[in-house]
């Protein structure tokens, strides 16, 4: 049974983001993780880039494919986690904490009430 | 409709995560690629291959037949030998790659890709209708033979104990020989083969016995770290080892000698079917190449269909590629021209428009430590 934390908010593409102010961070769930096994690559956006909603923004790449990880908020990405590239693994060990992906100024904080709650994603992922 | 092996409960039972393969529903893993990939490195692993293809070729005319059809010489077999060979149209390119084993006189048994099944029995029943086919009969047992492959470096302590009894030992098999074994009363192919680049055997048996045979091997096999194993680290490991993979490395456009399987082509046993291309590229030369490379820095994996590149130029295509979890890096094969690549090169792999270096290695890419 795969975690979903009850702080957080979700995208139907299974990334998660924590809402704190007009800041935002983004990672990948549990559920994510779990179905891509062994990740062993992630290609993160650079730093300064603006993004939008939905946009391709980040690569995560298992033994055998590499999915796009979409952005679920619009902004501008302030702060990578760099650990990632000497450990990708902390994705599936810590999907919610060190494995998060990025850090992102939020160019307009009302996109975050689109997100799902968690019981909605609990739904989607057929919990 | 995809086709499931014998095992389908089993690998659902486990948790396993199912995937198309060849037209097969296979598990591509039961925990993590990795994980399994180690357990076949370091002790065992067991693998459904099932979706494999049988075919019993018999008669007088045999031996003759099966060297028009393939590359490899059948006249070095001694009955329970086997040999890695290959099936080439007249252009030289590939039809199939495969072993045949001698299991009597008269009496072979070729082990086919699940992919191929239906194209190489189609090409076979031309050919056995053809000139050289007299005295040969054949056929398809696919549908009512299944296999498990047991690899790894502990298989030879338990593999005894997998059947009720056998005419030799299978853990006295050298490298692709294959004896007989009964399991619950029914015959068993038991062949010192595998797709891993570790010692190993492969079960050919009556799909009824199947699942049986699996959990004998897992009963005797627990206390030696056997554990079960899918498509996803078959892959991986056969990557490290540079086995080519039939629809990656091999195609009816590509020929043993441009896949750097020469070793497997025999131009002194008389005619057979591609001998004159093959033969020619033999003296001349091949204009491209598959050669094995090794990426030299941090990088995402590379994958089939990416290119290699020198100075941002194109020059080929890697086939296969994945991160290697024996080196922990990206490893692969790839078509490049022998003209402008030898070994030791550097190039490029080009990765979502980004260009990575790679070394071209020599092959296999990962060695055991010995």
């Amino acid at each position: 049974m795969s975690k979903i934390p009850n702080e957080l908010r979700y995208a139907k593409s299974h990334e998660w983001v924590r809402v704190e102010g007009d800041h935002a961070t983004v990672g990948i769930t549990d559920h994510a993780q779990h179905e891509l096994t062994d990740i062993v690559f992630v290609e993160l956006p650079q730093l300064q880039r603006i993004v939008k909603a939905g946009e391709a923004c980040a690569v995560v790449e298992s033994v055998k494919t590499a999915s796009d990880i979409y952005s679920p908020v619009s902004g501008q990405i302030v702060e990578i986690n760099s650990a990632l590239s000497n450990d990708p693994a902390l994705v599936n060990t810590s999907p919610f904490g060190d494995g998060w992906f990025y850090k992102i100024k939020l160019s307009d904080v009302s996109e975050t009430e689109a997100l799902l709650a968690p019981d909605d994603y609990l739904k989607q992922v057929g919990g | 409709m995809l086709k499931r092996t014998p095992l389908f409960e089993v690998h659902q039972k486990l948790g396993a995560r199912l995937v198309e393969f060849g037209g097969w529903e296979m598990p591509v893993f039961y925990s993590s690629i990795i994980e399994e990939h180690r357990a076949v490195r370091n002790a065992a692993g067991i693998f459904d291959i099932c979706h494999m293809g049988e075919v019993r070729v018999i008669g007088p005319g045999a031996v003759s037949f099966l060297n028009h059809v393939l590359t490899n010489d059948i006249t070095k077999l001694g009955v329970g030998d086997g040999q890695y060979s290959l099936m080439c149209n007249p252009a030289g390119g590939v039809i199939d790659d495969l072993y045949v084993y001698k299991l009597g006189v008269d009496e072979f048994l070729l082990i086919i890709n699940a992919s191929r099944i239906a194209e190489d029995f189609a090409w076979l029943t031309q050919e056995v209708l053809g000139e050289f086919g007299s005295g040969t009969t054949l056929t398809n047992q696919s549908d009512v033979f299944g296999a498990i492959a047991i690899q790894g470096p502990t298989v030879g302590r338990f593999i005894d104990r997998c059947v009720d009894s056998f005419d030799r030992a299978p853990s006295s098999l050298i490298k692709n020989q294959i004896t007989r074994g009964m399991f619950s009363g029914e015959m068993v192919h038991l062949a010192r083969t595998g797709y891993t680049g570790e010692d190993g055997f492969e079960l050919v048996g009556s799909s009824s016995i199947i699942s049986g045979l699996w959990q004998r091997a897992l009963e005797v096999g627990h206390t030696h770290g056997l554990k079960p194993a899918g498509l996803g680290a078959r892959d991986t490991l056969r990557t490290e080892v540079c086995y080519p993979l039939y629809g990656h490395e091999l195609d009816e456009t590509k020929t043993p000698i441009e896949a750097g399987l020469g070793f497997f082509v025999s131009l002194t046993k008389g005619a057979f079917n591609g001998r004159e291309v093959l033969a020619n590229q033999k003296n001349v030369g091949v204009t491209q190449m598959c050669v094995a490379f090794k990426m030299v820095e941090k990088s995402p994996p590379p994958r089939p269909h990416y290119k290699v590149c020198i100075g941002g130029k194109p020059i080929g295509e890697v086939v296969s590629g994945t991160l290697s979890p024996s080196l922990n890096v990206g490893i692969g094969m790839a078509y490049v021209p022998p003209t402008v690549v030898q070994l030791g090169s550097r190039v490029e792999i080009e990765i979502r428009g980004q260009y990575f270096a790679a070394e071209i290695v020599k092959k296999p890419i990962y060695r055991k430590a010995s």
